[in-house]
């Protein structure tokens, strides 16, 4: 069975620079897709081209089996979209924003009230519905706009970091809606720069580098892949270094720390303290995160 | 790509934006319709009554009546053309409300076409305002008048269609000033609103008759006020057409253009 969204040499250039570029990926029915990676990668753009609001470069590119080329409005008829950017109708109130909303979507006006005194409800925002946008908290804004991309009762929904500034109260409120909507059978698109958000919420999700796919995957499988269950951390000193270098262990200096992925932490973590002169050594499980840095580098981007 | 030319795809959701844009306005409709009520009464005294004592009459008209229909005709430029630019400009900027509608089945162009409309239905609800002003000054006749009202719609869209032309092309909001102070204020001085172009050098006339949009639409108004039909009727009408479409398709290619990347 084909998926919701089907990408193939997905390619979009601006003038000479290509900010994705000739990606492929499937996204099922009903599970939670993520896009990952630095600032510049390509995600929003990816997201945008499947929400038919940029047209592609070249490549093929099907939602619902649909062309975004040439069926947008039926398209965007069934999807909702949460951008990184909030941009509530500030001329309008919560609840008018939703009704605002709703008439674009050609839904009755009764109906639209329904829905709308049901969405408030769903995002806690009931209390505030006939309060104007600009007296609204960063995170009522953000739950707002989750009620408004779901107006239309969308089978798919496009979720450009839904968390940002978000405290964690506010997180996990989002986080537990979108499980709640996952369960309904709606099928998740979302990027995020929280990697723990990733690893809690995605069933499969992408990292992306320079507009192309570094890897893709199941969370754990792909920590357990790149990286290896556990992380042994030391401190930095020369010692330690020169310690491990004879031993033939590869490490990996970060900062005042040294790290040595493993998947034996208990025993490496006993043997370095008995042959490295280390004051400390600390294990944790490892993380997508250390995926991320590993394959993207630590350099600072734009 | 295509075209700026290109007869763009306008769907009747359109009208979504146009009423979304309607509700708004009514929201604070007190505020909203009082600007043009006031507006009529101070042209008609200050100009009509104060100035026309030392002019009397122009083409054997009383001055009074002689302005009248050009104080409609700047309003029906004013109020498109600025929501058009500086009204447009906030909501696709500052707002980015037009992101959140193409989120939606709507399209840029069904976006910006139902911008227009609204910007022409700006200029129709100032000239509703002021008629009766008008008419209780007993400076336009009725019925023909109300002609006026079609007219504004026309002219409007057209005013319209001319601001979202700058709208899609300037760098930021201060740069709308430009064609508002070099271009909407000469217009409104020089189009033969106060005093008749004919005093004027002939290039100046030429001028005006082929690039100020609102030379025609105040001969047009005046035709219908006074009512008597001018010489160049024909001429008028045929050139707010043309300008009304070419104007209205440019812009919102253009706006397509800047949004749509």
């Amino acid at each position: 069975m084909p998926g919701i969204i089907e990408a193939d040499d997905l390619t979009k250039t601006y003038s000479d620079t290509a900010a994705v570029s000739h990606v492929r990926f499937s996204v099922k029915k009903g599970e939670i897709f993520g896009f990952l990676g630095p600032n510049g990668a390509g995600k929003t753009t990816t997201m945008r081209m499947i929400a038919c609001v940029s047209p592609r470069t070249s490549g093929t590119l099907a939602v619902f089996g649909m062309d975004p080329d040439t069926n947008p409005a039926e398209i965007k008829q069934r999807i909702g979209v949460v951008p990184q950017e909030s941009n509530l109708d500030p001329d309008f109130t919560c609840a008018g924003n939703l009704r605002t909303y709703a008439r674009y979507f050609d839904i009755p006006a009764a109906e639209a009230e329904k829905r709308t005194e049901n969405l408030l409800a769903f995002v806690a925002l009931t209390e505030k519905r006939d309060v104007s946008i600009d007296k609204l908290s960063g995170g009522m804004k953000r739950r707002l706009i989750l009620a408004r991309a779901l107006i239309n009762n969308p089978d798919l929904l496009i979720l450009d970091e839904p968390t940002i500034g978000l405290d964690p109260q506010a997180r996990h409120l989002i986080w537990e809606r979108l499980r709640l909507l996952q369960a309904q059978g709606n099928t998740i698109v979302l990027t995020t720069h929280y990697l723990d958000e990733a690893a809690r919420l995605c069933d499969r999700l992408v990292i992306m580098d320079n507009g192309t796919f570094l890897v893709e995957g199941k969370p754990a499988d792909l920590v357990r892949d790149q990286v290896g269950s556990e992380i042994v951390e030391m401190d930095n000193t020369p010692d330690v270094v020169a310690c491990l270098t004879e031993m033939g262990i590869p490490y990996e200096t970060i900062g005042d720390q040294v790290q040595v992925a493993t998947g034996a932490s208990r025993e490496l973590a006993k043997t370095l303290l008995d042959r490295c002169k280390t004051s400390r050594v600390s294990t944790r499980p490892a993380t997508l995160e250390d995926v991320f840095l590993k394959l993207t580098g630590r350099n600072l981007r734009e | 790509m295509t075209s700026i030319f290109s007869l763009p795809q306008v769907s009747k959701r359109a009208i979504k934006v146009w009423r979304r844009n309607l509700d708004v306005f009514l929201k604070t409709w007190k505020v909203n319709f009082f600007p043009p009520f006031i507006e009529a009464l101070l042209y008609l005294t200050a100009i009509g009554l104060g100035i026309g004592t030392y002019v009397g009459v122009i083409d054997g008209i009383p001055y009074v009546m002689y302005i009248a229909p050009a104080i409609l005709a700047i309003s029906v430029m004013n109020s498109a053309f600025f929501e058009c630019t500086y009204g447009s400009y906030v909501r696709m900027y500052y707002q980015k409300s037009f992101d959140a509608i193409i989120a939606t089945p709507l399209s840029i162009e069904d976006v910006i076409a139902g911008e227009l409309l609204w910007g022409a239905t700006r200029s129709v609800i100032s000239v509703t305002i002021m008629l009766p002003v008008l008419v209780a000054f007993g400076v336009i006749s009725l019925p023909f008048s109300l002609l006026a009202i079609p007219l504004a719609f026309l002219a409007g869209l057209m005013f319209a269609g001319l601001a979202m032309c700058f709208t899609a092309i300037t760098p930021s909001i201060d740069t709308l000033n430009y064609p508002s102070f070099l271009f909407i204020t000469p217009m409104m001085l020089f189009s033969g609103t106060f005093f008749p172009l004919s005093v004027l050098p002939l290039v100046i006339q030429y001028i005006a008759l082929a690039i100020f949009p609102l030379t025609h639409l105040v001969a047009l108004m005046r035709m219908a006020t006074l009512p008597s039909a001018g010489p160049l009727l024909a001429l008028n009408l045929i050139w707010i057409l043309a300008a009304t479409v070419i104007f209205c398709v440019i812009s919102i290619n253009l706006m397509r253009r800047r949004l749509i990347v």
